[in-house]
């Protein structure tokens, strides 16, 4: 697993108070880990903060499961 | 001083809390960031003059209270961002917001200039959203807090003269409820204390006249205090108050029930 990738899962389980080793990529953050919607602002305001990323307000919508916040930050992070 | 004159005007437990208190350097904020120090918080105080902040701050360390000042423009989106980062730099928490910080431009509406629109708007509403979205972070962290935003009757009845003011009162309402509603989940309290004609240098300007008048329409036939405004302040702010969120209470003298 290369470093990003462990990086959004230790932000998961801190923001979202979840125990790491239950995270993985199809973990859904509303259905599996019970975040509200302000949960998510805080998840994605975080994201924004450690990789230097903007998520817009459409994309944060899409960003259901782990594995699609780990893959919108692999794709924009740096760019 | 004495004991009893250092004595809040309510009694509340706030060692160990923080507080913000916007518009602190006269009125009503200034008051209401004295009672909060006297209840034990540390109290940030925060407006545009320095040398009145000054003041204040060595008040409250005169009666053993800790407080520290920032002079910022509370329209100012960065200034705000900052101060609150530098609280928390500094106390490492903060658990109640007093957003305060207001002025009036009155004046007829046909004569009404923009500017006198623009500027009220921004100070009371723009403002108060401000520092309530820089707070909502660390509160939401800390799953704690208190936000009480000053509104006015004007905000509530309306007044002639203030269709600026009175707008940007009912402003705070409305935004006041929405934010109630987003953060209750995470133990936050967002709620408005609408003052009625409270004795300070805002209605210092009405003169003795308007003010004569107005007492006769007080159903308690006085003027208020800062003192009244403030005991209200310290309930909302109150560990005991969580239950109470989006709501509007008047401390009016009963001003505004008959109408």
């Amino acid at each position: 697993m290369d470093s990003i990738e462990e990086k959004v899962k230790d932000i998961i389980a801190q923001e979202l108070d979840a125990p790491r080793d239950q995270i993985n990529d199809s973990t859904h953050f509303i259905n599996d880990l019970g975040a509200d919607s302000l949960d998510m602002v805080e998840l994605v305001m975080r994201l924004e903060e450690e990789f230097g990323v903007h998520v817009p307000e459409d994309a944060t919508d899409k960003i259901q499961t782990v594995g699609e916040a780990i893959e919108y930050i692999k794709q924009h992070a740096g760019s | 001083m004495t004991q009893a004159e250092n004595r809040p005007v309510f009694p509340v437990d706030l060692s160990e809390q923080v507080a913000l208190v916007t518009g602190a350097s006269r009125g009503i904020g200034r008051e209401v960031a004295v009672q909060l120090a006297r209840c034990g918080a540390r109290v940030a105080c925060v407006a545009r003059n320095q040398q009145l902040l000054e003041e204040l701050v060595r008040q409250i360390e005169n009666e053993g209270g800790q407080a520290a000042c920032w002079s910022v423009d509370v329209t100012d989106s960065e200034q705000v961002n900052q101060v609150v980062d530098e609280v928390l730099q500094r106390w490492q928490r903060l658990d109640i917001l007093v957003n305060n910080a207001g002025i009036t431009r009155d004046t007829l509406l046909p004569r009404m200039q923009d500017e006198q629109w623009d500027e009220v708007i921004a100070t009371n509403l723009r403002g108060t959203f401000l520092f309530t979205r820089a707070a909502t972070r660390p509160m939401m962290g800390q799953r704690y807090g208190r936000i009480i935003n000053i509104s006015s009757v004007s905000g509530l009845r309306g007044n002639k003269g203030q269709s600026n003011y009175s707008a940007s009162k009912a402003g705070v309402i409305g935004f006041t409820r929405s934010a109630a509603m987003e953060l209750a989940g995470r133990k936050i309290t967002v709620n408005a204390v609408a003052p009625g004609f409270i004795e300070t240098d805002m209605t210092a300007a009405l003169g003795d006249v308007f003010k004569s008048e107005v007492k006769k329409r007080i159903p308690a036939k006085r003027l208020g205090q800062v003192e009244d405004v403030a005991a209200c302040v310290l309930f909302l702010a109150s560990p005991a108050a969580g239950y109470i969120t989006g709501q509007t209470i008047a401390v009016d003298g009963g001003l505004g029930v008959g109408l």
